[in-house]
């Protein structure tokens, strides 16, 4: 009884609650609708950590190990962007805005549709988290997608609207191929039942061909939400032309959705034993996708966009360390951890600098620690952090990577992991100092709202929980790390 | 009976490739929907239980009535130019259309048919579908045609779906329809405004964001 409570209880408050949204009439009690529903989502995620609810509804719903990670990181991330849309949306509450860079007049998409929405997303998000059927990981996954392109389209102008044409196209058709994949698992499988349990079960006796193919396609499909590239194209054009708070959740939330669906699979494959097709093809996307991010990072002139192509970086990380088996999944699950708290308070902080600045450009940012001292430390600190500088908990993930590529003896893989790793961290680093030192640059707008505490408590949150994280591991989240990971997997 | 349908879908590919007017772009997907729907009785036949009905008359509603329409009624309140302008001809298309055809046949090949489904083309089918929405895609200016890329691409899926998947839950069939009817929607949206932004619903306008 009480587990139907607690899953019901994750499920539907979002998705009422963003209903609600849509008509309600009060513009107060819409924006108090969103910190009311992320802290009761946020207890129920907790009792759910604290009491282990059993699988329900014949196995299709139930939280393991790793969702529940993915869910308890969620979870947070929206408590804190919940927080600072109260900030944000009072300072984007006039009518008529005008665009800093191209000096043309824009209105806001109507704020029930964007609460309502960002309600919807965190009900689609703990769908996927949630599910155990992959089927049901396939619908969830798809519908992230579709609540999420109107908060992407938030600022109607021509550079959001493409970002979100892009984003629609792309992921859906991404997807699409993961649905292909899915059909021809359900083919291969004489039993068809795409539990997860019954897939796992019976894997060793599934066709390896039509395994093999099925795997290609998901990881394409899902690979593609996830933003590894060369799939990635959408992802540095909806980050930053979203709303800074919906950016830290795609970045935060839901690439880490679209990567448990395909972890998901890639565990059917492990269980039918092939783990060096799943290793080969995992490093191949891992590493062009971080490759890739280096180059786009170290030349980068948008503040936002940098971001965007830090985020596909360690995604690629991510993928590397699930690409080197049991060694490296504890690596990947506590960077997924890290990559979300710290991405998610630099969003936050980005959003501040550009309503501060009124530009995204990384030139004309100079002396913020002058105008701005409270922001200039965080985006400092986070950028630092996100390079992988101790004591921040993005190190110890990324040293516990680099340690599972070394015992195997894969010392290429573990020397250009590091090489890539310390050119983009000299990059960003470069980019944070340039902006945050100086002589103070004239801004292009005057805000000084984003200095206020709704714009920079749910920030510097996040980011200590990062510190938290790279000086000492509570009991649970070691405990969940490790029960995802299998019990094979290296703890510091 | 799965056969003939399956080379009907192929050949409605051939046509999509070959058109140069979005109504008939739009009409040829919907006619491959009411296809699927068939598709999904014929491939349980001859015993059909009650939810292989529910889910063809579901799927052949929405992709055959609902999706048409609903591009129908985005064109006329866009009162956009009804031919289509595409960055690879027409001819080339359909020679491009001909080797994805002969691509899709040989990567079949190299898969063995899984148990229970009766037509060797099925998987050539899917596959095709999948190639032709990725042409029309890549190769059409006109934001409308990529929905209809979309549509093509998730009819060769659902195609394969039909036959191969036909034991899947009725739930996680009805899920996979809703998503997609919800996409199209959401598209259809997301086209009225680049209508109204740009003038045009040319995707070549959308360069702006780029590094």
């Amino acid at each position: 009884m009480r587990s139907y409570f607690i899953y019901f209880g994750l499920m539907a408050l979002p998705i009422l609650g963003g209903l609600v949204a849509f008509v309600l009439r009060s513009i107060r009690i819409r924006r108090a609708l969103l910190p009311g529903v992320a802290s009761a989502h946020l207890i129920l995620t907790l009792l759910a950590l604290h009491a282990r609810p059993a699988q329900i509804l014949g196995g299709w719903i139930g939280l393991d190990d790793a969702g529940s990670l993915l869910l308890l990181v969620t979870s947070i991330l929206f408590y804190a962007a919940a927080v600072y849309a109260q900030g944000y949306l009072r300072s984007e509450s006039r009518t008529a805005h005008r665009d800093p860079e191209e000096s043309f007049l824009f209105d806001n998409a109507p704020e029930a549709v964007f609460i309502g929405c960002l309600l919807l997303f965190l009900g689609t998000m703990t769908f996927v988290e949630i599910s155990r059927h992959l089927g049901m990981i396939w619908v969830a996954v798809e519908s992230t997608t579709l609540v999420s392109a109107p908060l992407i389209y938030f600022h109607r102008h021509h550079r959001s609207l493409e970002a979100v044409w892009k984003y629609l196209m792309i992921c859906s058709v991404g997807i699409a191929l993961a649905l292909l994949g899915l059909f021809f698992l359900a083919s291969a499988e004489s039993s068809s039942s795409l539990l997860l349990d019954d897939v796992l079960r019976d894997a060793v006796r599934l066709p390896i061909p039509w395994l093999k193919t099925a795997f290609i396609f998901m990881l394409v499909g899902y690979g593609t939400k996830m933003g590894l590239a060369p799939m990635h194209t959408w992802l540095p054009d909806a980050h930053s032309e979203a709303p800074s708070l919906v950016s830290a959740l795609l970045s935060g939330s839901l690439l880490n959705c679209a990567f448990l669906a395909l972890w998901r699979m890639t565990q059917v494959c492990i269980a039918a034993g092939m783990n060096d097709f799943v290793r080969d093809l995992l490093l191949a996307l891992g590493f062009t996708s971080l490759g890739l991010a280096a180059v786009f990072i170290v030349r980068q002139r948008d503040f936002k966009r940098l971001l965007a192509y830090s985020s596909i970086e360690n995604m690629g990380i991510i993928t590397i360390g699930v690409a080197l088996g049991t060694a490296g999944y504890s690596g990947a699950f506590l960077h997924m951890l890290n990559h979300s708290l710290i991405k998610g308070s630099l969003f936050l902080v980005a959003g501040s600098i550009l309503a501060l600045h009124g530009t995204r450009a990384t030139d004309a940012v100079r002396g913020l620690s002058k105008r701005a001292p409270a922001a200039a430390r965080l985006w400092l600190l986070g950028l630092l952090a996100i390079g992988g500088m101790p004591p921040f908990g993005a190190f110890i993930s990324k040293f516990i990577i680099v340690r599972a590529a070394l015992i195997q003896g894969h010392w290429v893989v573990a020397s250009a992991f590091l090489g890539i790793v310390f050119i983009v961290f000299v990059g960003i680093s470069g980019i944070a100092l340039n902006m945050v030192l100086g002589t103070p640059s004239e801004p292009k707008s005057e805000s000084q709202a984003a200095l206020s505490a709704a714009w920079i408590i749910p920030p510097t949150i996040l980011l200590a929980l990062s510190l938290l994280l790279g000086l000492f591991i509570p009991r649970v989240i070691g405990n969940l790390i490790q029960g995802a990971s299998g019990s094979g997997g290296f703890w510091p | 009976m799965n056969d003939l349908l399956l080379i009907l879908v192929i050949l409605s590919n051939l046509r999509l490739l070959a058109s140069s007017r979005l109504g008939a772009c739009i009409k040829w997907a919907a006619w491959q929907g009411i296809l699927l729907g068939l598709l999904t009785i014929t491939a349980a036949w001859p015993h059909p239980p009650i939810q292989t009905w529910v889910l063809a008359i579901v799927a052949a509603s929405l992709k055959g009535l609902a999706f048409p329409w609903l591009l129908f009624r985005t064109l006329r309140r866009v009162q956009v130019r009804r031919e289509i302008e595409p960055y690879i001809g027409f001819n080339l298309s359909l020679g491009i259309g001909l080797v994805l055809l002969l691509i899709a046949f040989s990567l079949a090949r190299r898969l063995p048919l899984p148990e229970g489904l009766d037509s060797e083309f099925w998987i050539p089918a899917a596959f095709f579908s999948l190639l032709t929405g990725l042409l029309l895609i890549v190769a059409r200016k006109t934001a409308v045609m990529q929905v209809i890329g979309y549509l093509v691409l998730e009819n060769g899926i659902f195609a394969y779906g039909a036959g191969a998947a036909r034991h899947a839950p009725l739930l996680l069939e009805m899920g996979i329809l809703l998503d997609l009817f919800v996409a199209v929607f959401v598209m259809g949206i997301a086209l009225f405004h680049i209508a109204r932004d740009f003038d045009h619903i040319n995707v070549d306008r959308l360069v702006s964001l780029k590094e």
